[in-house]
């Protein structure tokens, strides 16, 4: 019987395909330390940059003397932005921010000059003797004066962006994205006819919850500062080696910045020590080509540590109003909400990440009469931009707390409030865009709900032990003051690129016989930021072409873009590229098999499959080996390469009046369970247990997924608990890491994740992208947990010390 | 910048003797974290990590001698009953691998107000050790750390050991982080008594300038303490010590929390240490008789 069973899933055929959990090809040279990342990088001759950056957070730049600068022995360059041979500014969605400062300074730590030098020390010293002379202005801290208030005074002034000269029609709000349903809809726009919608709302609903929330500004916290190395070409182009998240984003801003064609700007991505967003905008990449092209030797940047807290954008902090009304039953009746994203100085994904804020702002639940508006502002703050959860992590806190606000209003379990209000497959979120893909919501609640609960401490083999309690080893309780709690949360999230942007991905695959069997190259330019992207291109490869030997070239920009790795999207989209290639590939080699009349006559494309290195027929099996079909490579053999670009479905723009419209391509969710001891003397608390519940559509690598959903977890809870750039008058009060705190491994329980795989029909495989989902979900479950533990109402994210034992920050 | 790389203890102090301004160095986890960003440029260093006396442990007269530049790691595992608190401090400090680096030595010379182990010197009674091409000198912990980062320790001075008493009651070390290890006092709190002499030490972490002790909260438990029996305290004894001990505070609010949190936690935290020292000073007289 088994013999006529055909199998059609080709990994249980091919060593370490999809669905296994192969070693990454980079992993033993990263655990041994012999991994070469960016800030390795070395060369004989090279020069060492430096940034002199704006000690102020606003002020107008008078003059820069750097007479005395140039001087200073082994200085061999000192640019301003006077040497900016193009476009004087660059951004990733509009181009307001300057490559060096010039007339005003926005934000502390804005580059305004860079030197090269021999020796990093060198440089160093003459940047201290460059002369700024600022005229000192005040900051502009303030997000909501920034959104709400008329005269608040403008970063930007109007028209001074090239290209928009309508620039700054709004003040300084970058974006403001309304969003109005049911009863809503009708009234939208008149805010005296929305406040009588909402009284009479109110009316009629049993219970009402309303409440201020604030995130913090999270940091990506990677571990590789920014680096980089440019080198000049003969041709007059440069050639830059950075770590990045997408080459062909950087190379369109540079090249214009440098007066090149796209072509005279190589890059090729170096070993990327982490990213999370934080390398989407560019750092040292303008200043090390500029630097380059100046000296004509090649020129290497590393920020230290301090300076990367200036050197990338951070999470928006946001302030959030949130009001919920819901029947005496349980179900919502309507929401409204306030979100205010505080962009810093510079636009960066701010648009975007306000895209996101407002679509999915009032999460997973339906809910029929929903007012939103959100806002992204210009201050003068440190400038925000991307980071793991994308606008959809800050309003999940306050949705999320609703919920669990609501539930204890009406008297029902949190998981039974969620579960009465849940969105699933057909049901349409606030946009009107219809989740037209699997959304076991119910399940995923009731599954996280039945998880088995952590031990009591009771029930430790040793109660006392200081690692398990409250304070870690630093002995503040042996027991005194400590209660438990346990939260839950659940957040949704889009995949891949949204709102009208034509997203793809390319990739060049390749097959030859080499030494006498087969081997596939995949080139794709898609950047490797630790996630594992290069170990599932590899293993795309041999499920669709059945070679087991893949070699994946170093990502560079001699392919087509692949995207962003941001966004959960480099499975779906350089996964599908890769996939697409392979499709193309394993066409042209039936064609040849065809070609030499080993296909038996009346069979079809789809009898044929590429299995173990052979072309294999469903019905007369093994036709012909790919080492005798194609012939060695270097004896004149057939090499069979195909570059295939892949494109999701289109999406639309959210309309600007009611916020409608199908913008996004996938949604992801995830659901966690918190269980924590808190002392609630001190306020300190041991996160006991941290369970996930994901549907990822299909695992492509089971133990790549886990870290995935462990990081991200991981990444939430220290957004929970710990992790804030604190921002004082425009100025970062923590930038370290001995001040800017992120879980340790004491920190970090232990993590039962329980994977669902609901295919989505338009992916492919099915798969969902994993990356996000998590880190929303379990910022509220923690923040809920340590409520329940404490009755503290703790509307602030990261939850301090102070929260928790009453006292004001 | 000028590195010397003395091998006895004498070249050490001639070095120091000869550069007043140098800069002692030995496991290099706070100097170099000044110099990596560029916070201090000295213009000489002067590497104590090839001095064997240095790295010396052992009884003396009495007392335990720690060599300024023995491990946190060796403290940790190695003066567990014979300097508690210290050894509690220890424990807390960074990470294994900074452990294996940092010394007592180097939190002195450092003398940051938020240094861990200050507050059980202060509690404990340790005394400071000193030496210069002039000769030694003893200074008691009590009264070695004058002003903000100042100390008693002279321009050609080295900081040689810590003498230790032998603990002849409990000893109590806690500090506050807002995670659950690495992580920088927010505020700490010591607790030593002295059955013998019938009195109380108290030392206090990021409370202040410099570390301090809580001289009123100490008098007062010598007072109330029932040094024959340690029988229970009443609350309102318990409580009055953990305020005496929050009011010897002079904190800021800075990054790592506020003034008024400190003072809330220090006042929680000498409560604990209070009723974990009366059970364990039951268990000890229990253990005499």
């Amino acid at each position: 019987m088994a013999a006529t069973t055909r199998v059609t899933d080709l990994s249980s055929t091919t060593r370490d395909g999809v669905g296994t959990s192969p070693r990454r090809p980079d992993g033993t040279l990263k655990v041994t330390g012999e991994f070469a990342y960016s800030s390795d990088m070395w060369m004989e001759d090279m020069l060492w940059g430096a940034t002199l950056r704006s000690p102020h957070p606003h002020a107008r730049i008078l003059g820069i003397d750097i007479t005395e600068a140039l001087k200073v022995a082994g200085v061999q360059a000192v640019l301003t932005h006077e040497d900016v041979p193009g476009e004087k500014r660059y951004g990733l969605e509009f181009q307001d921010q300057p490559v060096l400062a010039f007339d005003k300074v926005r934000y502390k730590g804005e580059p305004v000059a860079v030197v090269a030098a021999d020796h990093p020390e060198t440089a160093r010293r003459a940047m201290e003797r460059i002369r700024v002379d600022y005229e000192v202005l005040d900051p502009v801290s303030d997000s909501r004066q920034a959104a709400l208030d008329p005269d608040c005074p403008l970063v930007h002034e109007a028209g001074e962006v090239p290209h928009h000269p309508e620039y700054n029609p709004r003040g300084n709000r970058l974006r403001y994205q309304p969003i109005r349903t049911g009863a809503f809809t009708e009234v939208a726009g008149s805010a005296d006819r929305e406040q009588e919608v909402l009284e009479g709302l109110r009316a009629e609903a049993a219970a009402v919850v309303t409440t201020e929330y604030e995130v913090g500004m999270q940091d990506q916290a990677f571990l590789g500062p920014e680096s980089g190395m440019a080198v000049p070409a003969e041709d007059g182009g440069v050639d830059l080696y950075v770590a990045t998240q997408w080459l062909h984003a950087d190379q369109r801003q540079i090249a214009p910045a440098l007066g090149l064609d796209q072509e005279q700007v190589r890059l090729t991505l170096a070993g990327v020590g982490g990213a999370f967003g934080a390398r989407e905008d560019l750092s040292m990449q303008i200043h090390a080509c500029m630097l380059a092209l100046h000296t004509g030797k090649p020129v290497k940047f590393v920020y230290n540590r301090e300076e990367s807290f200036y050197g990338h954008v951070h999470r928006h902090p946001a302030k959030m109003r949130y009001e919920h009304g819901a029947r005496a039953d349980g179900s919502l009746l309507y929401a409204t909400a306030e979100v205010i994203v505080d962009g810093g100085a510079y636009a960066s994904a701010t648009p975007a990440v306000v895209g996101v804020a407002s679509s999915l702002g009032l999460g997973p639940y339906e809910i029929p009469n929903a007012l939103m508006d959100a806002y992204g502002v210009y201050t003068t703050n440190p400038p925000c931009g991307a980071m793991r959860g994308f606008g959809a992590v800050q309003s999940c806190f306050a949705y999320e707390s609703q919920m669990d606000k609501l539930a204890a209003e009406l008297g029902l379990h949190p998981v039974e409030l969620r579960v009465r209000n849940a969105l699933s497959q057909g049901s349409k979120v606030i946009t009107g865009q219809e989740i037209d893909m699997p959304l076991p919501m119910v399940e995923m609640l009731e599954r996280c709900r039945e998880l088995p609960m952590p031990p009591e401490r009771s029930a430790l083999a040793d109660p006392a032990d200081q690692r398990t309690l409250p304070g870690g080893v630093a002995g503040t309780t042996r027991g005194e003051g400590v209660v438990r709690g346990v939260g839950y949360g659940v957040g949704l999230k889009n995949l891949c690129y949204s709102e009208d942007f034509d997203d793809y991905s390319t990739a060049r695959v390749r097959m030859e016989v080499a030494g006498g069997e087969p081997v596939v190259q995949v080139h794709t330019a898609a950047a490797e930021v630790g996630q594992g992207l290069v170990t599932v291109k590899g293993q795309i490869a041999r499920t669709e072409l059945g070679v087991e030997k893949v070699v994946i070239t170093p990502s560079d920009t001699q392919v087509g873009s692949a995207g962003s790795s941001s966004a959960s999207r480099q499975s779906y989209m350089t996964g599908g590229a890769v996939k697409v290639a392979c499709t193309s590939v394993r066409e042209e080699v039936f064609a040849l098999a065809r070609a030499k009349g080993l296909v038996p006559e009346g069979s079809q494309d789809t009898d044929l499959s590429l299995t173990g290195g052979k072309v294999v027929s469903a019905t007369a099996g093994a036709l012909v080996s790919l080492a005798d079909l194609l012939g060695e490579a270097a004896e004149g053999g057939a090499v069979v390469e195909h570059t295939r670009e892949f494109h999701h479905r289109p999406t639309e723009m959210l309309d600007p009046q009611l916020g409608q419209g199908a913008s996004h391509t996938q949604f992801g969710m995830c659901v966690h369970r918190a269980v924590v001891d808190v002392d609630v003397d001190l306020g300190l608390v041991k996160v006991v247990a941290l369970d996930a519940v994901q549907d990822v559509g299909k695992v492509l690598h089971p133990q790549q997924l886990a870290g995935q959903i462990q990081g991200g977890s991981t990444q939430g809870l220290g957004l929970a608990l710990m992790e804030e750039v604190q921002v004082e008058g425009s100025e970062i009060r923590n930038p370290s890491f001995t001040d800017y705190l992120i879980p340790t491994i004491l920190d970090t329980p232990p993590m039962r994740i329980d994977v669902l795989e609901r295919p989505d029909p338009h992916a492919p495989y099915g798969l969902r992208g994993a990356g996000e989902p998590p880190t929303l979900s379990s910022t509220p479950a923690i923040v809920a947990a340590v409520r329940e533990a404490t009755g503290r109402p703790l509307t602030h994210a990261p939850v301090r010390p102070e929260d928790i034992v009453g006292i004001e920050v | 910048m000028e590195f010397l790389s003395p091998s006895t203890l004498e070249e050490a102090l001639e070095a120091k003797h000869a550069h007043p301004d140098g800069v002692p160095i030995m496991g290099g986890t706070d100097v170099m974290v000044e110099l990596n960003f560029d916070k201090r440029r000295p213009r000489t260093l002067i590497d104590l990590s090839r001095v064997p006396e240095l790295s010396e442990l052992g009884p003396e007269q009495g007392r335990i001698r720690l060599g300024a530049g023995v491990s946190y790691t060796r403290i940790v595992d190695g003066l567990g009953t014979s300097a508690p608190a210290l050894a509690k401090a220890s424990r807390t400090v960074a990470s294994p691998q900074i452990r294996n680096r940092g010394t007592v030595g180097g939190n002195l010379g450092g003398a940051s107000p938020a240094g861990d182990t200050h507050p059980a010197l202060l509690a404990t009674d340790a005394v400071v050790e000193l030496a210069s091409v002039r000769g030694r000198r003893t200074v008691p912990a009590r009264e070695f750390y004058l002003s903000l980062r100042e100390t008693a320790c002279r321009e050609d001075e080295l900081i040689t050991a810590v003498l230790l008493p032998e603990p002849t009651g409990p000893q109590q070390f806690a500090k506050i982080g807002t995670r659950n290890s690495m992580v920088i006092a927010v505020t700490s709190f010591s607790l030593a008594l002295d059955p013998h002499t019938r009195t109380v030490g108290t030392g206090l972490g990021a409370a202040a300038p410099t570390p301090v002790r809580a001289e009123a909260a100490e008098e007062f438990l010598a007072a109330e303490f029932d040094w024959r029996d340690g029988s229970n305290l009443s609350e309102a004894t318990v409580r009055r010590f953990g305020d005496l001990v929050a009011s010897a505070a002079r904190p800021i609010d800075d990054q790592r929390g506020s003034a008024d949190y400190r003072k809330h936690a220090l006042a929680v935290m000498a409560r604990r240490a209070l009723s974990w020292s009366v059970t364990d000073y039951r268990k000890g007289a229990t253990r005499c008789a």
